[in-house]
């Protein structure tokens, strides 16, 4: 066993969470090392489809860290090699009827007025915006600031251009406390790594790290299915979603839900996600959850009816009773920080989270979003909902 | 509930078993178990039944001796007459053209889903047990020139020859490892092509440790004898311990560059030797087709020749209960083991179902046959392991997954820059495997650049669609019941 380094910081995690807080924190001047037990975006980033998006979500902190990250994304693109893919493609949410368009034109209403940029679209109009959508539908709405990158591609340059320490394939078996109980650094099978401060970013698997360190974090998994269609011209241009899927996001239901978000790639293939549902870490295939997003995707898209679906995959969103991440300083145990739990959305709130979190370890404020809601120890005087569900 | 509106309901289930594959193991397979009195349902990608190793040409090429090619003809063509037999008579349905994209849990069996015929209907059956018999592809290892018109894989050579009586080439190099290349050279020879040289990465010298083995299964001995024996009178070379490393041509193959290799298969330099030919047969052995059976959860272990293959019980039963195997999936083994262990499998599935004491004097018999075929192929397939020393023979430019077209460098690059120590993270860092095969072609490969030996026990990922699926097939599923 080397004992050798002694960082900064800490971070549990190479996916993209973790990268983001190692290149922030690299970039405020602290020496950093990563620690995963398998490969970079091993995890719920390699599962994903790398979604950037603000239109989905609510006036809130979560849509403040969006915005933030939607803006941060921007800059990293520049500066990161292409092959992340990042395109700021916008999306394209439509109401299939008047009644849903009122909803989500109200819905519209309030994120405007936190900063969201959302332009309505009437039915005759969405044609010159999607030429291959269904006809009939009410009209919509149209978010610029919608983007996407490639999530694990986007994640491993990050986490290359941070300057990290990088240990892959070491599972961490114990954190390092002092007598008095603060974090010291972490244990894996090769070697003690020492470090005034650890960062849990291990994802859906945040809770399993929060108990190594004598605490606890409710990080629960929310299984979903993605769909990959043969390569394709380009029929697909926006991300494309009917209103409902808001509704879904924001549900705290365990049962299956699914609203396609419709949206085609550089490489050809179209990505038809995701359901979301609580069945714990199930890996058996589900042809209920690819049966609704191939209905939903072909409502939209009729020309996708006859294509071929060539993959379908899954993955484990961390998921938090109230849903928003825990990022910061858990004061339960001092030196240890969190930034897990941020569900269907890491990737898009990855870069607002690092920021935060190096924030956090250096003791500068942190620019632009209040850390408050993000508290880790807010569920100690909350019912964990999430876990009674989850229990067989 | 019907799924084929069109099919009477009989042909939908529900089935005691459903047989995916009907090569060797799945034919004996289905026709056993409907003697002992199943109810069996016999899927099958393929438009007649022989999987890629009975292949025999379609009957409007009027082929005068279409076993000419084969071994054990006489036996396939009586099982298939049974087959026929057990479908007239209502004790089998018979499926070509069936391909099975996946298996779920229904009830107290399982449901099957299919895309069928070359209009890609939708069809799904009901079974109480399922018998995966889901065969092989070539296993390919890349090198520069591989993806020139006119080099071909060795199997695919075979499955010309078999399926269509067309020859690849008219001096035809075979290359790569394992006992198929003999096999796959005198099948050219004996049609027709010069085959200048059988080069073999392996050493047959290996065979020797295994004595024993091959002592105890004669009819190999014989086989190989055979081969050997067909290929001096044609004027064959047999270089061993030999690669192709590399196929020159503009249009198509000219000429193709030979070195030795090292103990670990690393080529030795100074020793590359040019052959003209036009064409090249190239394949490193055979892989099992596990897509069906890692969705379903079953074990794998890694076979003597590197590969992943279902970890069987002495009943066949892989470790998911209600889901038997035979044949190549539980490991590389060749037709005559596939026979053997369809028939077992079967008996053990009918014991499960119908009851029954224990396995009578024919089936200890044929356990034993077994245990003495499976002993054989996994002496041999260590003796045509991959060695690691083989990635040597690649160029950074060397196209590693032709489907999206990846080169080596991008492969390294992912593993040594960007954090990939797996197949799976170089595949969503680089689209290596992302493409129309899925990681069938390039998968080995890439499991070995991701640092895996020669890319062992690569284990397929779990894949909730094993072929392409149309969105409407997907979108037209019965929706489950409301509760």
């Amino acid at each position: 066993m080397s004992k050798s380094q002694s960082p900064d910081a800490v971070i549990i995690g190479a996916g993209v969470v973790g990268a983001a807080c190692a290149y922030y924190a690299g970039r405020a001047g602290l020496s950093v090392a990563v620690v995963d037990r398998g490969p970079v975006a091993g995890g719920t980033t390699g599962a994903g489809e790398g979604n950037l998006l603000v239109s989905d979500k609510e006036p809130g902190p979560e849509l403040d860290l969006a915005l933030l990250s939607v803006r941060l994304w921007r800059d990293l693109a520049a500066l990161l090699p292409a092959d992340v893919e990042y395109e700021a493609k916008g999306g394209l949410v439509v109401a299939p009827d008047p009644t849903a368009l009122k909803a989500l034109r109200a819905f519209a209403e309030g994120q405007r007025a936190a900063g969201v940029e959302a332009a309505e679209v009437p039915g005759d109009g969405l044609r010159a915006l999607e030429p291959h959508l269904a006809g009939g539908l009410a009209g919509g709405f149209h978010y610029p600031q919608d983007s996407q990158v490639q999530p694990a591609r986007a994640a491993a340059r990050l986490l290359a251009a941070s300057g990290a320490a990088v240990h892959l394939g070491e599972e961490v078996t114990g954190i390092l406390r002092t007598p008095s109980g603060a974090v010291r650094g972490v244990r894996t099978a090769r070697r003690d790594l020492t470090a005034p401060a650890v960062v849990n970013a291990a994802g859906t698997w945040g809770g399993a790290v929060a108990a190594l360190a004598g605490t606890e974090l409710p990080v629960r998994p929310r299984r979903g299915f993605v769909l990959v269609t043969e390569p394709l011209p380009r029929v697909v241009r926006h991300k494309v979603y009917a209103a409902d899927y808001v509704a879904d996001v924001a549900s705290g239901s365990a049962a299956l839900q699914s609203s396609a978000v419709v949206e085609g790639t550089p490489a050809g293939p179209v990505l038809i996600g995701a359901t979301r549902e609580r069945v714990g870490f199930d890996r058996s295939p589900s042809t209920e959850a690819l049966r609704r997003l191939a209905a939903q995707a072909a409502a939209l898209f009729p020309v996708l009816t006859d294509v071929r679906a060539l993959r379908a995959y899954h993955g484990f969103r961390p998921y938090l009773p109230d849903h928003l991440p825990a990022i910061g300083p858990d004061p339960r145990v001092p030196g240890l920080l969190h930034a897990c739990g941020h569900e269907g959305a890491g990737i898009g709130l990855a870069p607002a989270t690092g920021l935060l979190i190096a924030a956090a370890l250096t003791g500068e404020p942190a620019g632009g979003v209040d850390p408050a809601p993000f508290r880790p120890e807010r569920f100690d005087d909350a019912p964990d909902t999430g876990r009674r569900e989850n229990t067989p | 509930m019907p799924t084929s509106p069109s099919e009477p309901p009989e042909r939908s289930g529900p089935f005691d078993l459903a047989v995916v594959g009907a090569g060797p193991a799945g034919l004996a397979a289905a026709v056993e178990a409907a003697r002992r009195g199943l109810r069996v349902v016999l899927l099958d990608a393929g438009d007649r039944p022989g999987g890629q190793y009975h292949r025999h040409p379609a009957p409007e090429l009027g082929a005068r001796r279409p076993g000419a090619l084969h071994h054990d003809w006489r036996e396939f063509t009586r099982r298939t007459a049974a087959l026929d037999g057990l479908v007239r008579a209502g004790r089998v349905v018979h499926l070509p053209g069936h391909h099975v994209w996946t298996v779920v849990p229904e009830g107290t069996g399982r449901r099957l889903h299919a895309v069928a015929g070359p209009d890609e209907a939708a069809a799904s059956v009901r079974a109480r047990a399922v018998l995966l018999a889901t065969g092989s592809h070539e296993r390919q290892l890349p090198f520069p020139g591989w993806t020139l018109p006119g080099v071909v894989g060795a199997g695919g050579a075979q499955a010309m020859l078999k399926g269509g009586l067309v020859l690849p080439g008219r001096r035809v190099v075979v290359a790569g490892s394992g006992p198929l290349l003999l096999a796959v050279a005198g099948s050219l020879a004996a049609a027709g092509a010069r085959v200048p040289a059988v080069v073999e990465a392996g050493t047959y010298l290996g065979y020797s440790g295994f004595a024993p083995a091959l002592l105890r299964n004669p009819a190999k001995l014989a086989e190989g004898a055979l081969h050997g024996g067909a290929l001096l009178r044609y004027g064959t070379r047999l270089l061993t311990r030999h690669a192709v490393v590399g196929a020159h041509g503009s249009a198509r193959v000219e000429a193709v560059t030979t070195v030795r290799l090292g103990p670990d298969w690393r080529p030795l330099p100074g020793t590359g030797r040019r052959i003209p030919c036009d064409a090249l047969a190239v394949g490193h052995g055979l892989v099992p087709q596990l897509e069906l059976a890692t969705t379903l959860g079953c074990a794998t272990r890694t076979a003597a020749d590197g590969t992943a293959a279902l970890v069987l019980d002495a009943e066949q039963s892989t470790s998911v209960p209600g889901v038997w195997a035979a044949g190549e999936a539980g490991g590389i083994g060749g037709a005559r083991l596939a026979v053997v262990e369809g028939t077992l499998a079967a008996a053990s599935v009918a014991r499960a179902l119908l009851g029954g004491g224990a396995p009578g004097p024919r089936e200890t018999a044929l356990r034993r046959r077994r245990d003495r075929l499976r002993a054989f192929a996994e002496a041999m397939g260590g003796v045509h392991r991959p060695g690691p020393g083989w990635t040597g023979w690649l160029r950074p430019d060397t196209e590693v997954c032709r489907c999206e077209e990846v080169p080596a460098a991008r492969v390294t690059e992912a593993v040594d820059v960007l954090g990939a120590r797996d197949a799976r993270t170089v595949k969503l860092l680089t689209r290596a495997g992302m493409g129309w095969c899925q990681g069938r072609v390039c998968g080995p490969a890439v499991a070995a650049l991701a640092g895996h030996a020669s890319g062992e026990g690569a284990v397929p990922d779990r894949r909730p669609l094993s072929c392409p699926v149309p969105l409407r097939h997907l979108a037209e599923l019965p929706e489950p019941p409301a509760d």
